[in-house]
């Protein structure tokens, strides 16, 4: 192919290049040709004689399934062409003898994952493993590059490329917002000013996808996430076509997608369910039949979002807001792995808030709009980490080192000060109060080169490198029922379902029925770390356990939302009654501008409510919803609690808040006034538990908490109470410690979205419109109905306890 | 005083106790962890757990190394508040054997101010064994004083239990409330024995519904004092849950 032949003659150059195709564009495979070309043209070697000791080319994968895959379908045009050239992978899953083999006899191509190479380079081998390294490349490069694993392989590509000076990478990616950050991410920058990138080679997609959003002939809910009203269409779908992919947004819809279909499934089609936390071997039992066209359908979530071939399939549903054009586009492309033909995908939005967000997500569709985020800057945790990598594998240079970081794009930013620091935690955690001097891990010789101090070092290290961090799980096991009225203790054994996170599991009582692995359970007990549950006979689960999407809303799309309600002449796209129903807003109290942000006041039940229309995704207005809950409480509004959900905040108290704004005891505009990121979040992120899920995430990439090893398993929820107990302290008597620092950075980014929040409040200064209202307007009443359904916030845990202790003194005097 | 911030607050005490009978005798649990004995001007403290962070240093995990300073004043505040005549400290007071000798000069000085004109216990534990070096102090494995025993780990035997105070164990408990647990160190008692939470600042909970307790307390007839910001919220043994 022509894109092929491109490639060959930039990367024959020794150019570094960059591959964006979509789906299906054999992308992968042209990586690998001139590889082969090169091993092949250096010819036969002798028998008897050895070959050389160093890789030549690295393929870096996100999935380590994905690495197996391509090996496989590598090994057949290798032996077809009988050409001389050893492949092989290496993963968590190879076993060690294997692995200590390739460290002595390398293979030719060597594909493996981006912990694997932090891994090999931090060996003492690791110079002359790579010495005669060519090529590197890079697949699902847009994927890596969102996350620490994309950091963490920043660090090891500025490495390698320092041991194999020579070497070239090729970044494959799917089609991206500003490919130019991808480029950069590529290639070294050895100057400060100037942004190198690596070469280009860009093709289009071939057919425009065929895509639709289903129009269904009854009601659309004003809220929830189940899309139940639209299922006996989507059977029809899966009906009409050879093979359907159904993506959801989160497991527990995943599970009641499946279940729902399977209660109206009167063909018996083979539908099958997959999600990242049932049971691996139950997974590749899906994947297995899926590729062999076994199955008519699949219910997955993102586990299934990247790369892979799993067939043939002919329609894409998406089930829910697809909350991020890009994100949509690539799982759309997931329909028809051939170039030529067109993908056919269904978006069916759940609620009518996800209707606008569809149209939104449909438009940018035909357009080829794409909204993946910019490029990260390095994480501060990750770059401990590797730097105590590095000097397991040699004595370390500082300032060749910090010149070394900071010529690769995501590090660039890096200051001395920041590098210093970094460096000092690792030797000694890098505390103001020097008591621990003497037990430094790394010591500097009398050469100015830092070496570890014993190596007890380098084998810690191995063992916490990585960049992620499982939430604390529980195993799901199945019991028969205790509920028959037996008390004999739980038993030993039982199948195993999957795995749960533990902070669902906290909330459950026993005998809460939930869905699990497609069916509804009980649960009976808890033991160590494992969760016991029985079939249960109940059709509906008592314990709703959806926690709204996992990803917000994207920015592109959100301002493609506010566009459309704000203009009326799109308004003819939508379903009529989503059209009733925004033409009932405007009438009852006003549509949302542009820029601008409505609030609306109203009382109901004995309560006054708040509700405000930001659209900046559920994290920003958790963080919201929290800060000015503290600011109306300190000016007596009396506010009792607060929920969020991808477009709106709810609000609701004692105090008359109509009254209070329109009087001007309360103004808005400070209300909302920028100052608030100030020491309002302060003052909350000290006890907040986001923070401190956010800090213990940090501590354990940058070694400073052990993470947890199968066989001496350290319970995740030992690790979270000292973790929690740790940030105290470090907040206490060290607040500009490089891991708050670190974690701080996180949090901005992550699960408070700070800087979204900001860009909010700095876009809606001046332009806040107040309307208050008698009762509640249509638009509202989706984040009204979420209350009871979404977890609710604003209290206080001590006012919580004392609830709960005042509640047992009624009990125990029976007044 | 909300101007301050929390770890400020924390050490302004207020001498005010919630009263419980143990053995017949009344003393007083406190929300800052520790136990106030009134008729005998005794405050009992367990698990200081001193060096902590240190000790973790020498074995190359660096934990902040200001754990003893954040218990030394939380303890300071503890002092101005009740002047106490004595002060037992149930063991396992320093976080190993090395710890005291550990001790970095600013903070035994500040623990030794701490100390004057007043008699002080050392009460011995599994972490510290051993008396502290270069410190004041009497050492006992355990003492008897008044009807009530003060010793590191509760003991077993029923026999043994009558007026048992003791630590060791890091007790917390956990209350659900809207769907949301809440766990937190506390007091445990079934007006028999008592054992007091963790008073170090980097010291972890058990929780109390944990297999270690069973042979100390029977089954929901105790219950749990848990710590809140300034006041004790007591629960009785069947509001708790269990990890």
């Amino acid at each position: 192919m022509a894109h092929q032949i491109d490639l060959l003659g930039k990367l024959e150059a020794g150019q570094s290049t960059l591959l964006i195709a979509p789906t299906g564009a054999g992308k992968t495979l042209a990586g690998f040709l001139p590889s082969l070309v090169e091993l092949d043209a250096r010819g036969r070697r002798k028998p008897g004689k050895a070959g050389p000791r160093s890789v030549h080319t690295l393929y870096i994968s996100p999935l380590k399934a994905l690495a197996v895959d391509i090996a496989r379908n590598l090994e057949a045009p290798v032996s077809e062409m009988a050409l001389d050239v050893r492949l092989e992978t290496r993963t968590g899953d190879t076993p060690s003898h294997k692995r200590q083999r390739q460290k002595i006899n390398p293979p030719d191509i060597l594909l493996t994952t981006p912990e694997q190479i932090a891994l090999l380079l931090s060996d003492p081998t690791a110079a002359d493993l790579f010495a005669g390294l060519r090529t590197i490349i890079l697949d699902e490069l847009h994927a890596l590059v969102t996350s620490k694993r994309g950091d963490l392989l920043a660090l090891g590509l500025a490495r390698l490329r320092r041991l194999a000076p020579n070497l070239r990478t090729i970044g494959l990616s799917a089609t991206v917002a500003n490919p130019d950050e991808l480029r950069a991410y590529l290639v070294e920058q050895p100057d400060p000013k100037l942004r190198a990138l690596a070469e280009l080679v860009e093709i289009k997609g071939g057919a425009q996808p065929d895509v639709a959003i289903l129009h269904s002939e009854d009601r659309i809910p004003w809220s929830g996430h189940s899309a139940r009203y639209a299922l006996t269409e989507i059977y029809q779908l899966i009906k009409a076509h050879r093979v359907t992919l159904l993506f959801v947004n989160t497991r527990s819809q995943a599970e009641a997608v499946f279940q729902d279909l399977w209660r109206i499934n009167d063909d018996t089609l083979p539908i099958a369910l997959h999600h990242g936390s049932l049971d691996v071997g139950q997974r590749r039992k899906v994947e297995t039949a899926m590729a062999s066209s076994a199955l008519r359908a699949v219910v997955a979530t993102s586990s299934l979002d990247m790369g892979i071939d799993w067939g043939d399939i002919d329609l894409v549903v998406n089930i829910g807001a697809p909350k991020g054009a890009s994100r949509l586009a690539q799982r759309i492309g997931r329909a028809n792995h051939r170039m030529d033909e067109p993908s056919k995908a269904v978006l069916v939005p759940a609620n009518r808030f996800e209707v606008l967000e569809c149209q939104a997500a449909l438009t940018a569709s035909l357009h080829g709009d794409q909204d993946t985020p910019p490029l990260r800057k390095g994480a501060l945790d990750v770059l401990t980490q590797h730097l105590l990598g590095l000097a397991c594998s040699a004595p370390l240079d500082p300032d060749a080192t910090f010149d070394e970081i900071r010529s690769c794009q995501t590090y660039r930013q890096l200051t001395r000060g920041q590098f210093d620091r970094a460096l000092d935690f690792v030797a000694t955690g890098g505390y103001a109060l020097r008591a621990y001097d003497r037990y430094a891990k790394l010591k500097a010789g009398p050469d100015g080169l830092l070496r570890i101090a014993n190596p007890k070092i380098a084998q810690q290290y191995r063992l916490n490198v990585g960049t992620i961090v499982e939430a604390p799980m529980l195993k799901v096991r199945l019991i028969r029922s205790k509920a028959a009225g037996r008390r004999a203790p739980i038993g030993r054994g039982g199948r195993m379902l999957g795995e749960i996170e533990e902070w669902f599991v906290e909330q459950l009582n026993l005998g809460d029925t939930f869905i699990f692995g497609g069916e509804v359970v009980r649960f009976e007990g808890l033991r160590e770390n494992e969760a016991f549950v029985s079939r249960s006979k109940a059709d509906t689960p008592m314990i709703p356990s959806y926690m709204g999407g996992k990803f917000p809303l994207s920015t592109y799309l959100a301002a493609s939302v506010r566009h459309i309600l704000a203009t009326k002449a799109l308004w003819p796209d939508l379903p009529e009654q989503v059209r009733d129903w925004l033409k009932l807003q405007d009438q009852n109290s006003r549509l949302p501008e542009e820029n601008g942000l409505l609030v609306e006041t109203f009382p109901r039940s004995n309560k006054h409510y708040l509700v405000c229309y930001p659209f900046e995704g559920r994290l920003a207005h958790q963080t919201l919803g929290m800060l000015l809950t503290k600011r109306l409480e300190r000016l007596g509004a009396r506010p009792m609690g607060f929920v969020a959900n991808d477009y709106a905040l709810a609000i609701w108290g004692l105090g008359d808040l109509s009254l209070s704004f329109q009087t001007e005891r309360i103004s808005l505009d400070e209300l909302f006034d920028e100052d608030i990121l100030g020491d309002d979040l302060d003052a909350w992120l000290a006890g907040s538990s986001l923070m401190k899920r956010t800090f213990r995430n940090c501590a354990v990439i940058s070694g400073l908490i052990e993470r947890r090893h199968p066989g001496k398993e350290k319970n995740g929820r030992q690790v979270t109470v000292s973790s929690d107990l740790i940030y105290d302290v470090l907040r206490a008597h060290e607040p500009g410690h490089l891991l708050l620092e670190a974690t701080w950075n996180d949090a901005a980014e992550g699960l408070l979205d700070i800087s979204r929040l900001g860009e909010l409040l700095a876009r809606i200064k001046g332009r806040i419109t107040h309307t208050p209202l008698t009762r509640v307007s249509p638009l509202a009443v989706p984040i009204l109905l979420e209350i009871g359904r979404e977890p609710i916030y604003g209290e206080a845990m001590d006012s919580l306890l004392e609830e709960a202790a005042d509640d047992l003194v009624i009990e125990a005097t029976g007044q | 005083m909300n101007l301050l911030p929390k770890h400020m607050r924390e050490f302004m005490v207020v001498p005010v106790c919630h009263d419980i009978q143990v053995n017949g005798q009344t003393i007083g649990l406190h929300e800052s962890g520790i136990l106030w004995w009134p008729d005998e001007s005794t405050i009992i403290i367990a698990d200081l757990h001193f060096e902590k962070g240190s000790s973790y240093a020498t074995r190359g995990q660096m934990l902040p190394p200001y754990d003893t300073i954040a218990t030394l004043e939380k303890l300071a505040g503890v002092m101005d508040a009740f002047d106490p005549a004595r002060v037992i400290c149930l063991g396992d007071s320093f976080h190993d054997k090395e710890g005291s000798d550990r001790l970095p000069a600013t903070y035994r000085a500040m623990l030794a101010t701490l100390q004057l004109n007043r008699e002080w216990i050392w009460v011995t534990g599994n972490h510290d064994p051993l008396p502290p070096v270069r410190l004041c102090g009497e050492t006992v494995d355990e003492v008897t004083i008044g009807g009530l025993t003060f010793r590191h780990e509760p003991s077993e035997d029923p026999a043994r239990s009558a007026g048992e105070i003791c630590g060791h164990l890091h007790p917390a408990a956990k209350v659900r409330r809207y769907g949301r647990a809440i766990r937190r160190a506390c007091f445990v008692t079934d007006g028999t024995r008592l054992i007091l939470p963790a008073f170090g600042a980097l010291t972890g909970g058990l929780n109390v519904m944990d297999d270690a307790f069973s042979p100390l307390f029977e089954k929901r007839r105790f219950s749990a004092f848990l710590l809140g910001d300034n006041r004790l919220y007591p629960f009785t043994a069947s509001r708790l849950v269990s990890d």
